[in-house]
């Protein structure tokens, strides 16, 4: 096999799908971690410092040029191996099979997918790009321990004031389970990790994973709506 | 259960050849009997289409006892018709109830071109066992079957596997028309035998090539395929699949 054929042949692709995924399931540990910093009720001192550090530090500046490769790669992936696909049956049903023997959100990744992509873009607007580039008129600076830093948190809260941000954030967060759910899983399965020893705990554990990390990330916008922090 | 019989409404797929357009066309069938299987039902109605001086719906069947994989129909919605583990020739009309709608369609993928009606071409998945499914014995008198020590469990798992009848129920099921399953079965019942052991990377790379030149998608984990397969193939053997892939793509110099 040449290495062409990670993204020439059917089970290679597959393999790229599944090895990006598995990064991001990492990184989207990481970034609950930080962001739930925001919980230490402290006006936001432990998170800005933590955000402070993923900002500042070398080796972390690098790893994010591998996340967006990351990220993109399993975009660009996601949506040529959808296209392809779906060309493969050209004539379609006149009944559908439906649920019958598979779950919705395993046929509907790439709708959770572009969900989440729209979400991104939103996302980056709200947060990366002021950050990096633009700044924002929310986005002040602050002084923690004698060090020069962006008040991240204050943006945070200015942004989750607004009610259809916080709808948004929640019903993205909703997607993003539900493409964990059947995407942990399928990852797994993609790089041969599935015997019937393990399947069961690798299931339970992706559906775990899903919900607590959708459900971290769903409660940040809400808690600052409301109020709780 | 007590015989009984029924009335019902079939709306089957008609299409004279690969080349013309199809449709869908109503027959209403009378007095069949709950003890008749799926395809006598259908004889039923040839033999009155015969009897009509009409053209008769030309469908699959071989064996009819369930283990040669030619019976091929899309019934309401699923593959084989409504029951589980189980061909349509060995579906009975007392699945069914008096007054029913039966939708019937030919397995629907762009490597299964209609020949006729309800008869699609598999013969993709003989070139995909062209490819690779096969052990090479070049030479000699036949060794003694029990010469090579094979562990029990291997050998039920092998055999599990080896009891896919190729029919293409999984292809017909995916939302991609991915033939994952039935390749999956058969790299694992040579895969786990020492047998295949000696031409494994090879098998598993040829055969994965020769299933993306005949046109199928690439499998994406529904599980759609394991629910419809007449043998209960598990989909455990396409994660195995992928394992014997990229480590033969791993390992190979070229």
């Amino acid at each position: 096999m040449k290495w062409s054929e990670m993204f020439t042949s059917s089970v290679g692709k597959k393999w790229v799908m599944a090895l990006t995924g598995l990064f991001l399931i990492i990184f989207l540990i990481v970034h609950a971690g930080i962001n739930a910093c925001i919980w230490a009720n402290d006006g936001g001192v432990m998170f800005n410092k933590a955000a402070h550090f993923m900002g500042s530090t070398v080796v972390i500046r690098i790893a994010e040029i591998g996340l967006f490769l990351g990220i993109f790669l399993h975009i660009i992936q996601g949506y040529m191996l959808e296209m392809q696909n779906r060309s493969k049956r050209k004539m379609g049903y006149a009944v559908p099979m439906g649920n019958k023997g598979s779950k919705w959100y395993s046929r509907s990744m790439a709708l959770l997918g572009t969900i989440l992509l729209m979400f991104f873009i939103l996302h980056w607007w709200h947060f990366w790009v002021p950050a990096r580039f633009i700044g924002h008129e929310e986005l002040t600076e602050i002084d923690i321990n004698g060090v020069h830093m962006h008040n991240m948190y204050n943006l945070m809260q200015y942004t989750f004031q607004q009610g259809w941000v916080v709808i948004v954030y929640v019903l993205a967060c909703i997607s993003l389970c539900w493409h964990l759910v059947h995407g942990f899983q399928s990852a797994f399965r993609t790089v041969g990790v599935s015997n019937s020893k393990y399947l069961a705990t690798i299931t339970n554990v992706g559906i775990g994973y899903a919900i607590i990390i959708s459900l971290a990330f769903a409660m940040m916008p809400v808690s600052m709506y409301l109020g709780w922090v | 259960m007590e015989q009984y019989s029924m009335n019902l409404t079939l709306k089957v797929w008609r299409q004279k050849n690969s080349a013309e357009r199809g449709s869908f066309e109503t027959y209403p069938v009378k007095n069949i009997s709950s003890e008749m299987s799926f395809l006598e039902m259908i004889d039923v109605l040839n033999e009155e289409l015969i009897r009509d001086g009409k053209d008769p719906i030309a469908f699959d069947h071989d064996c009819r006892e369930g283990i040669c994989g030619m019976c091929s129909m899309y019934i309401n919605g699923r593959p084989h018709g409504p029951w589980q583990n189980n061909t349509v020739c060995q579906l009975h009309m007392r699945a069914y109830k008096d007054g029913d709608t039966i939708v019937i369609e030919p397995w629907r993928a762009n490597a299964f071109p209609v020949i006729k009606d309800l008869m699609v071409d598999r013969s993709s998945f003989d070139r995909i066992i062209q490819a690779g499914g096969y052990i090479s014995v070049n030479t000699g008198s036949p060794v003694d079957a029990n010469a090579i020590p094979v562990e029990k469990d291997m050998a039920d798992a092998a055999f599990a596997a080896a009891a896919c009848i190729g029919c293409g129920a999984c292809v017909a099921a995916c939302k991609n028309s991915s033939a994952m399953l039935f390749l999956s079965a058969k790299v694992t019942h040579l895969a786990l035998l020492p047998q295949g052991h000696p031409e494994r990377r090879t098998r598993a790379m040829n055969m994965v090539a020769q299933m993306d030149k005949e046109g199928f998608g690439a499998c994406t984990n529904t599980g759609a395929c394991e629910a419809v397969c007449p043998k209960g193939i598990s989909i455990e053997n396409i994660a195995r699949l992928n394992r014997e892939y990229m480590m033969a793509g791993l390992a190979s110099d070229k």
